[in-house]
């Protein structure tokens, strides 16, 4: 069954007729060719379909199109600037946090939003104690980024440079 | 805790880096292509046997379903030794979960929703999937099965030199089936029209792929395109073609041009793409009293599918690694009915080295001799078995230096004595290596453009290892030109014919391959070429090839905490000291080493694909059933490399990087385990529970 | 999967009537466990209700003294509400150790409530399970149950209910508030879950078409020493192996107070009132904390790969308590 959507997506407003069935990943990725949120898992258990839903940090692939309707998506592709790369991409670029890329522009907006996230005093699992504001140590980066796997490995250079990049 | 060092102050910033932080680099299943069709596979849901009757009438029914294929109605295929690649040509079943039908349709959604009415029914045949030391399974590859090296060797007395030994050790290891789980899975997009074959494909060789279904699909090489410029991460299970490549082709011929497109589920990835197999190793040491091995013994046993050979050789680990008089190596292959297993980064060696290197540290404990002091007394003056001298071989160096930037020389030795809080802290050290190979045949041409710039093209892929980053580097050295005037394309047919991105003999072999062809370029064109001009050249053979003995070493320390409660494992800290030649470009470099470490980690505490043999499937078949270490998994990782001039290797001087790193990793992280608690876990993985007390 | 409607629900009784009315009707929520489901093949809804823009994303503090807290407020706004932080602190925590971060964003609070149990078997529609197709078997009583009950398990199902949430508010004595076509109830939390029994296809005691609209935490003003902990196999985003949510309250040296639940052992979240029991009155001592622990898992049952789940639970509820009753003489 088919239904009418409309998408705000990096800054462009998309109306497209989309099956109930099709996922907000798969909206982007093959109906709008929009292939900077990846597919690692289609099932929430890797993080690669992070993007910015309506300004927070949402797994792409557990919702479907039609219930996003008039929503706000921001990918990594619409994090960057025409020729400045987000902060958050700068600071992957300069420590070579990651390398063969495919899990990379989820760790961007997951690492986007968890910023704002300690920025609001959003506690973590980690976090001592819950009365106290966040400080945004390693331990605290590690955890609030582990909904993101990375199979490469780039933890260790992903952890710095976010902390690079909170700075 | 500190992060790992920052060791990107030197090399170039990766070429394609932008692309990849935007995301915009294209992956296989997102090349822009027209109104493309989608696959869908269909699996066996028994594990031997063949397939009774197969109605698709009800799926073909569904608005948008354009074709459905099974064993009825597919093309023929021809042999091409690769029984994986044979798809839909019989009725027969070989393991769960085996490709029997695809449904293509016009969507993804309708063709997973056909794909679920497609109704199968199968003709059941007794199984065999059950792991074990077993004669009516067991059984001695040829020695041809596995090219590099026979799989017995038997130097000595083995038995007396045990006998006589002042302390031995005698102990079996366990490594469970580990799949590799790239995060990009498996995908192609196959395009069949009047130019002939295109395939945007995620590999490790787009050559090789198209070497393959050349012959498997009767057409001319040159009509054959394979396309894969970025690969989301492989570690193996990229380095053959799979089933689903061919199905795809074979969708895509019935298709008048329109293209098929295939992703595979993380699930079928479980079951289609090949995987770590698990062993049972015996590691037998005998020493005298002064921590000399007088005795070797290393037995291993691993799994193997019974429809398609596939012979790992963990033992062969103790081959060379240290020196003992008397040694014996065996390797045994257990056949079941089961996905055929494949090379996962560093094959052999990662499980071979982790009995090897634990067996090493419970005989440091046995003896009191400390693990390293143990090692340097082993450290052979030429490969042992082959007595060819070591090209290089700075095993001694890493673990100096490491011992030293560790603090290892604090540590008591005694185990279970450190705690802190809730949690028991400890130690360990293991020690690496990894063959140094060569693959050869590669060519690239050197162009000099119009705009002044040089275009180098090779075929090689770039899987994350920053292939394409190391030979412009290469590249702009050899040509005497920054990094900026040269343009690197790899990845793809269109290049020249250039070897797999496997055995960590990337960088080495197109490397050397790029080296020698801008020398043949400026031999030919001089120091200003005019525009337009080129050279297609490929690497001279290494003269000392078989003169020495050619490794990559490193030592693995670790700190590793477990809690005293729940048992739940930490590795707050590592350190990885590593002897690989000339490190082209140190920041991606570093990332290997890295990344290699890291999946050291996440096999020591985590991986495990669990079988259950009632059905012969692996039960925990995703990424939340089937864990890989996640961020929290991971504390500070220090990597550091000695400085190694190794003439010999190859015109680079660089050994390969990309799978020295895990080796040793879950050895030192189970030594370290040891130390913290007295407690010898000898199966893999280490999970809380097998800490409780 | 087949093809659906989709409808957002715009009122709480148009919603409820038509879900009520068709057997093939389901709510969404976040979606996080019912579209993976619906990709798995495990349940093929015909239409979905959106209810995420139902008035029910806010939590509110009652002037008795309770919290409300909306079916649809995300879990990471409730784990960040100042008033769940400061009061009840075991839920915060539960919460955070939940999933990831991006899912937390999406996960509502009756979602998470109701999310179904992750046995690989239950999600592998290949593979007999009676929870997914009465009679056909469980797979898991002879296979791979290393993360399945312990406690309340039955012959026919010997699943566990993956929820962290649920688990601090079983111990929090937690109240669900449900609408239905006749009208609304009140189900304690401790009381929404069943265990297997006969009928394992039946999660909760809920009837096709009622609706969660919120759940209600006493004031419990011991609750401010509370604390979740949880073990598993990995060290972030992985369900529980066990899990122990406490609160005690703690006089001269003697508990007063407990109110203990364990998750990761069975097919609800496990309310241990023997342990509660044996704690009333105790000193807060190693040996207190252990008996109490084992007052509670005597009834274990162990299956081939979950031996390890009564020595670690026992553990774990002695660590946690030492935490609590020290944080409380400090
Ligand atoms: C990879 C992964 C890891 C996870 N890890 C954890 C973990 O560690 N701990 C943990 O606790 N959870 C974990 N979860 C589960 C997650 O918490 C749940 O999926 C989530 O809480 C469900 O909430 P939802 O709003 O998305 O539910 P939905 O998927 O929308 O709904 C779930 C069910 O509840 C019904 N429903 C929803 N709202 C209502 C309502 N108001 N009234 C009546 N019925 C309703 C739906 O019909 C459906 O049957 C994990 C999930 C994933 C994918
Ligand atoms: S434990 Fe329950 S859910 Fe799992 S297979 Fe058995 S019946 Fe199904
Ligand atoms: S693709 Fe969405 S979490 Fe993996
Ligand atoms: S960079 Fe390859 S998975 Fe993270």
């Amino acid at each position: 069954m088919d239904s009418e959507i409309t998408l705000r997506v990096d800054g462009r407003r998309e109306t497209l007729s989309v099956d109930t069935r099709t996922t907000l990943l798969d909206a982007l990725r093959e109906r709008l060719g929009v292939t900077s949120p990846k597919k690692g898992c289609d099932h929430g258990q890797c993080g690669a379909c992070t993007v910015l839903l309506d300004g927070r940090r949402a797994t792409s692939c557990l919702t479907f199109a039609v219930a996003n309707d008039d929503s706000e998506v921001v990918t990594a592709e619409g994090l960057a600037e025409e020729d400045e790369p987000h902060p958050v991409q700068r600071a992957l670029l300069d420590n070579d946090g990651f390398q063969c890329g495919y899990c990379t522009p989820g760790q961007v907006c997951s690492a986007v939003g968890m910023l704002d996230e300690a920025k609001s005093g959003w506690p973590s699992y980690v976090t001592e104690d819950l009365d106290e504001s966040v400080e945004l140590d390693e331990d605290e980066i590690r955890e609030r980024m582990s909904g993101n796997l990375c199979r490469c490995g780039a933890y260790a250079n992903i952890v710095t440079a976010i902390r690079e990049a909170a700075e | 805790m500190t992060g790992a060092t920052r060791a990107t102050s030197q090399g170039p910033e990766r070429v394609e880096g932008r692309a990849k932080v935007t995301g915009t680099a294209p992956y296989a299943f997102e090349y822009p292509v027209t109104d493309p069709l989608y696959l869908h596979p269909l699996r066996a849901g028994i594990a031997r046997g063949r397939i009774a009757s197969i109605d698709t009438a009800a799926a073909e029914r569904v608005d948008g379903v354009h074709t459905v294929l099974t064993h009825h109605n597919a093309d023929a295929l021809n042999p091409v030794g690769d029984p994986e690649l044979a798809v839909l040509q019989s009725d027969g079943i070989d393991f769960r979960g085996q490709l029997v039908g695809a449904v293509v349709a016009e969507t993804p959604e309708i063709a997973a929703h056909a794909a679920g009415l497609v109704d199968i029914r199968y003709e059941r045949l007794p199984h065999d999937s059950e792991f074990r030391d077993d004669a009516n399974i067991v059984y001695t590859p040829d020695a041809d099965a596995s090219p590099m090296l026979s799989p017995d060797l038997e130097r000595g007395d083995v038995d007396t030199a045990l006998a006589e030994a002042t302390h031995t050790v005698d102990v079996t290891y366990t490594t469970p089936p580990e799949h590799h789980n790239p995060i990009e899975p498996h995908a192609v997009i196959a395009t069949w029209d009047d130019d002939g074959l295109t395939l945007h494909d995620s590999n490790q060789g787009s050559h090789l792929v198209r070497d393959l279904l050349a012959p498997l699909v009767g057409l001319d090489k040159e009509r054959i395109s394979v396309i894969a410029p970025h690969v989301g991460g492989a570690f193996g299970s990229k380095g053959m073609p799979h089933g689903h490549v061919a199905l795809t082709v074979l969708a895509a011929r019935r298709t008048a041009g329109r293209p098929v497109k295939c992703a595979l589920s993380r699930t079928q990835m479980f079951e289609l793409v090949g995987y770590r197999p698990p062993t049972r190793q015996r590691v037998r040491l005998g020493a005298d009293s002064d921590g000399r091995l007088t005795a070797t013994e290393h037995d291993s046993l691993e799994q193997t599918s019974r429809f398609k050979q596939y012979a790992e050789q963990s033992a062969s680990a103790s081959r060379e690694m240290y020196a003992s008089p008397n040694r014996r190596v065996t390797n045994r292959l257990a056949a079941l009915d089961v996905p055929a297993p494949t090379w996962m980064r560093a094959p052999g060696e990662a499980s071979g080295m982790y009995a090897l290197e634990s067996a090493v540290d419970e005989l440091a404990v046995r003896s009191g001799i400390d693990p390293i002091d143990l090692r340097l007394r082993n450290e052979p003056e030429v490969a042992p078995v082959s007595g060819l001298p070591f090209s290089s071989r700075n095993l001694v160096a890493c673990l100096r230096q490491g011992a030293e930037r560790f603090g290892w020389h604090e540590r008591d030795p005694r185990p279970g004595t450190r705690r802190e809080g809730d949690w028991f802290v400890g130690t360990g050290v293991a020690a690496a290596s990894f063959p140094s190979l060569l693959f050869p045949g590669s060519l690239a041409t050197i162009r000099h453009e119009s705009d002044g710039k040089y275009r180098v093209e090779i075929g090689a892929a770039d899987i994350g290892t920053g292939a394409r980053t190391a030979l412009t580097q290469l590249a702009a050295e050899g040509l005497e030109v920054p990094f900026e005037a040269v343009e690197l394309r790899l990845g793809s047919t269109e290049q020249p014919n250039a070897g797999l991105a496997g055995g960590s003999a990337g960088t080495a072999s197109w490397g050397s391959t790029v080296v020698d062809a801008v020398r043949a370029f400026r031999a030919e064109h001089g120091s200003d070429p005019g525009e337009g001009v080129e050279t297609t050249a490929g690497a001279a053979g290494n003269p000392d090839l078989g003169k020495y003995a050619m490794n990559a070493y490193g030592a693995q320390f670790a700190e590793v905490r477990v809690h005293a409660d729940t048992g739940e494992v930490r590795v707050p800290r590592m350190l990885g000291v590593f002897a690989a030649g000339r490190i082209v470009n140190p920041r991606t470099a570093h990332s290997q080493f890295l990344g290699g470490m890291t999946m050291g980690i996440s096999m020591a505490l985590h991986e495990h694909s669990v079988v259950d043999e009632r059905f012969g499937h692996v039960v925990n078949h995703d990424l939340a059933g089937y864990h890989i270490a996640s961020n929290a998994d991971v504390g500070s990782i220090e990597v550091s490399w000695v400085d190694e001039h190794d003439p010999h290797v190859n015109p680079v001087g660089a050994k390969g990087i990309g799978e020295v790193g895990i080796v040793g990793t879950a050895a030192a992280v189970g030594n370290a385990a040891h130390h913290a608690t007295g407690v010898r876990v000898r199966e893999l993985p280490l999970t809380p529970d097998k800490f409780l007390r | 999967m087949k093809p659906f409607d989709y409808q957002r629900a715009t009122d709480a009784d148009s919603a409820i009537a038509t879900v009520s009315r068709d057997p093939e009707a389901r709510y969404i929520g976040g979606g996080t466990n019912l579209v993976d489901h619906m990709k798995l093949g495990i349940t093929e809804p015909g239409k979905l209700v959106d209810i995420t823009r139902l008035p029910y994303d806010s939590v509110e503090s009652l002037p008795d003294g309770r919290v409300r807290i909306g079916a649809t407020v995300r879990n990471s706004d409730l784990a960040a509400e100042p008033v769940i932080r400061q009061r009840y602190p075991v839920l915060a925590q539960a919460l955070l150790s939940g999933a990831s971060g991006q899912l937390r964003n999406l996960a509502t609070t009756g979602g998470n409530l109701l999310q179904r149990t992750r046995c690989s078997y239950f999600q592998d529609v290949t593979t007999p399970c009676n929870k997914r197709e009465p009679g056909s078997g469980c797979s898991a009583l002879e296979g791979w149950n290393r993360h399945h009950a312990v406690l309340g398990a039955s012959e026919r199902c010997v699943a566990t209910h993956p929820s962290d949430m649920a688990v601090a508010l079983a111990a929090l004595d937690a109240d669900v508030l449900v609408a239905g076509p006749d009208g609304q109830r009140t189900v304690p939390v401790t009381e929404l879950h069943r265990l297997p029994g006969d009928e394992p296809e039946q999660d909760t005691v809920l009837r096709h078409g009622e609706l969660v609209t919120a759940v209600e935490l006493p004031s419990l003003p011991f609750a401010v020493r509370s604390r979740y902990r949880k073990v598993r196999d990995r060290a972030s985003y992985a369900f529980a192996l066990v899990s122990v949510a406490a609160a005690v309250e703690v006089t001269d040296g003697d508990i007063t107070d407990a109110r203990i639940a364990f998750g990761g052992l069975a097919h609800k979240p496990w309310r241990a009132t023997a342990a509660e029991r044996a704690l009333h009155g105790a000193p807060a001592t190693e040996e207190a904390f252990r008996a109490a622990a084992d007052a509670e898992l005597a009834e274990a049952e162990t299956l081939r790969d979950n031996e390890f789940k009564v020595p670690m639970t026992r553990n774990t509820l002695a660590s946690v308590l030492r935490e609590l009753t020290q944080q409380e003489g400090s």
